[in-house]
């Protein structure tokens, strides 16, 4: 009797497993992986909104892609290495994905790249800015890692270039974190550009961002060094807590900074004035950016019931994955080769501008300059750089 | 058969005490530590003064918070001999307790709304000390809770098993909290009961104005720097008449000198001990909703480093002892504010934990402490 009910079950579930396998080919899973919790929620809850946006218009206009629905399946990743890696496992292995848009940080990104690499799954980056992501230790490319954005080397050389040229800064000083690879290579990038322009780097500071709420200390030395700019490329969370410090301290030096201010929480009024290179205003005509701030507005709302303004993140991830799924299309197969094929030779009009990639797998884009002021509520559009 | 009357001769010298080998190894390289970091002070002391005093005040920022921790740490230590890690916790549940008063109830404006003709500074006065009072009020009852469900059990049991508890209920506050119908795991960022305000010294003291900078060559502070300042000093002196003239002050001190005469005397031990706890708990409260004023970003594991520090404080003044908490809270506000400053901000908290190797090294018992554990 025991054997027999023995093998009943396991006759039982493999049943339920065959069966279980014959459901997979009708739809084509896409994984998003966002900051969802953590230090930085916004920028998870944007790019999950974004890419949603993408997905529910190919699946309502287009009944998905290649005839399959598309199934997003979001995970958690706190903008941190582990939680990352541990995400990018479980899609690979449990969900059998082969399509992942995210992360946003780039200290996330180049792990999560790394895995994805090795199993053949296309990762396309939203925000990552980081040069590291898209090529290994030695410089080759990674064949199967793509983003939508431009990467920090430039960002930071633009940003040197509107401090000299347009806020004619002479001495500048630098604050960073030292355990964040996106903030240190922009840093890096911004003192490398300042000093090849004539200025000079006064000091450099570091801190660590994911503990450090006292900045007293760099903030005196910021005030005794007498800069004309302070560069803090640093996350919007931590810029809240730095600007809102160098105020109480009277510190009036304009503070400029990179993607990461760019938040529907920053705290504008201690960060005026402020500037921040970015990936996409709001007040730019295009009829791709305007048509997309409508949906969007219409789908999403913000915590008053307002009707919500997309950030970058939210319009990168739409970019990111409308790429992704017009690859999908122009390739014609679920196949990562051929898909990675489309995606090397497409030329794509997004809502943050045309995208062509190089050989590095980076767009070659343009970068848009937003000033905070303390009399607007809303970051104002400054002026747009071509690299 | 030993000879009885064979005169002993030789005089017994006390015996030599033995220096284990290449002793002067150890103690010759924390001579040379301390030797160079006297030149730095004294040699950024000299260059600019006026920075160093800046450092100074805001390491007294610091210090004071962490004096009102480390108040707690050690009076639980001279009663149980626990080092309840829990209470680094405890202070981050005091900070979240005046967030979520001041921003889904509103609470610093209750005056206002009660009695619209009362003036504006009054009003923003009683409403933070509200605030304040309610934090420290829920922080007690969680400390009391604490105590009863997690400590009084293993009241006779290893003093090992009690420490490892400790640490869990660390855990335990820290991750509950982070989960998203709690606090959520998010940084928030703190609304704070009053606006800071700062001010500047030169020729006399001037408000700083926004969109005005300073000039140079000039000492800032705030507000909220005069607040922790007069706050922690008044505690220390509350707990000191506390301590010698009331009764259960009497009754915590014969406590934690013997416990069970102390019983036989006819003390309610039990009840000393949970009042012991809820002093503590009351200060770090509000000590957590002064940092989190301060510093304007809480989260859950906000409790950690702050916790740890103040715990460094009060082994370093002698634990058990309550001036040595303040004093040695004082030292490692500067210690990290001075550090900060000459060497490099990421160098702080490894600083701030070599000085908790140095004491165990050097003098175990800290500044005021002595072996017997008596309290102050």
């Amino acid at each position: 009797m025991k054997r027999f009910l023995t093998l009943a079950a396991i006759a039982l579930v493999l049943m339920v497993a065959v069966i279980g396998c014959q459901q997979a080919p009708k739809e084509l899973k896409v994984a998003i992986l966002a900051p969802l919790s953590g230090g930085q929620p916004t920028f998870g809850v944007s790019t999950r909104e974004g890419a949603l946006q993408a997905i529910d218009e190919w699946n309502k206009n287009s009944g998905g892609v290649l005839g399959l629905k598309i199934v997003p399946i979001v995970e958690d990743s706190q903008c941190k290495p582990e939680p990352a890696v541990n995400a990018a496992n479980k899609v690979i292995s449990q969900d059998k994905v082969h399509y992942i848009i995210g992360e946003v940080c780039s200290s996330a990104s180049i792990p999560v790249s790394r895995i994805a690499s090795a199993a053949k799954v296309i990762q396309v980056s939203p925000t990552s800015t980081s040069a590291k992501l898209t090529v290994d230790d030695s410089g080759a490319t990674l064949p199967y890692i793509f983003r939508a954005c431009f990467i920090d080397p430039n960002q930071g050389k633009i940003g040197a270039m509107f401090a000299f040229n347009t806020l004619k800064a002479k001495k500048a000083f630098v604050m960073f974190d030292q355990a964040n690879d996106y903030v240190k290579g922009l840093a890096e990038a911004f003192e490398a550009s300042f000093t090849a322009l004539g200025g000079t780097v006064v000091d450099k500071q570091s801190y660590d961002g994911s503990k450090d709420t006292d900045f007293s200390a760099i903030l005196t030395k910021v005030k005794s060094a007498k800069v004309d700019v302070v560069y803090l490329p640093d996350y919007y969370n931590v810029v809240n807590l730095v600007t809102k410090q160098a105020k109480e301290k009277g510190i009036q030096v304009p503070f400029m900074g990179g993607d990461g201010w760019d938040s529907a929480q920053l705290d504008l009024k201690s960060a005026a004035p402020g500037y921040y290179t970015n990936h996409y205003s709001p007040d730019d005509p295009r009829p791709e950016v305007q048509d997309f701030l409508k949906a969007y507005a219409a789908k999403y709302k913000d915590d008053k019931g307002n009707p919500k303004q997309p950030d970058a993140l939210a319009v990168l991830a739409y970019d990111a994955t409308n790429i992704l799924l017009t690859a999908i299309k122009n390739a014609g197969a679920d196949n990562t080769d051929k898909v990675k094929a489309a995606l090397e030779g497409i030329t794509f009009n997004g809502v943050s501008g045309k995208i062509t990639y190089d050989a590095q797998h980076n767009p070659i884009k343009s970068i848009t300059i937003l000033a905070v002021k303390a009399d607007k509520t809303t970051p104002q559009f400054e002026a747009v750089v071509n690299p | 058969m030993p000879d009885s009357s064979e005169l002993s001769t030789v005089v017994h010298l006390p015996p030599k005490r033995k220096r284990a080998p290449l002793a002067w190894v150890g103690n010759g390289f924390l001579l040379l530590v301390a030797a160079l970091a006297a030149y730095i002070l004294i040699l950024n002391l000299i260059k600019n003064p006026v920075i160093f005093l800046q450092n100074v005040i805001d390491g007294l920022k610091l210090g004071m918070v962490y004096a009102l921790i480390a108040l707690g740490y050690t009076m639980v230590y001279g009663i149980v001999k626990l080092i309840n890690f829990a209470h680094g916790d405890v202070f981050m549940v005091g900070a979240f307790t005046s967030f979520y008063a001041v921003s889904q109830f509103n609470l610093h404006k209750w005056p206002q709304m009660l009695f619209p003709a009362i003036p504006a500074g009054l009003s923003v006065v009683i409403g933070s000390i509200t605030v304040i009072l309610l934090s420290m009020v829920i922080c007690v009852l969680l400390a009391i809770t604490i105590e009863r469900v997690a400590y009084k059990p293993l009241r006779d049991a290893p003093r090992i098993a009690a420490l490892i508890t400790a640490i869990g209920v660390s855990f335990f506050l820290e991750f509950f909290g982070a989960l998203q119908f709690v606090y959520s795991p998010e940084f928030i960022s703190y609304k704070s009961p009053f606006d800071t305000v700062s001010w500047y010294i030169m020729n006399g003291i001037h408000p700083i104005v926004a969109g005005q900078g300073t000039p140079d060559n000039t000492i800032t502070f705030s507000n909220i720097f005069l607040i922790i300042l007069v706050a922690s000093v008044a505690v220390q002196f509350f707990l000191q008449f506390l301590v010698r003239r009331t009764k259960i002050g009497i009754a915590m001190r014969a406590t934690s000198f013997d416990k069970s005469t102390a019983r036989l005397m006819g003390i309610n031990v039990d009840r000393v001990i949970s009042f012991t706890f809820a002093v503590g708990a009351a200060f770090a409260g509000l000590g957590g909703v002064l940092y989190a004023i301060a510093y304007s970003s809480i989260w859950t594991q906000l409790g950690i480093l702050p916790g740890l520090k103040a715990f460094v404080a009060a082994v370093l003044g002698g634990i058990g002892s309550l001036p040595g908490a303040f004093v040695g809270a004082l030292i490692m506000g500067q210690a990290e504010s001075l550090t900060m400053s000459y060497i490099s901000t990421p160098m702080r908290d490894a600083v701030a934990f070599s000085i908790l190797i140095v004491v165990l090294l050097v003098k175990p018992t800290g500044i005021f402490g002595e072996p017997a554990g008596e309290k102050a």
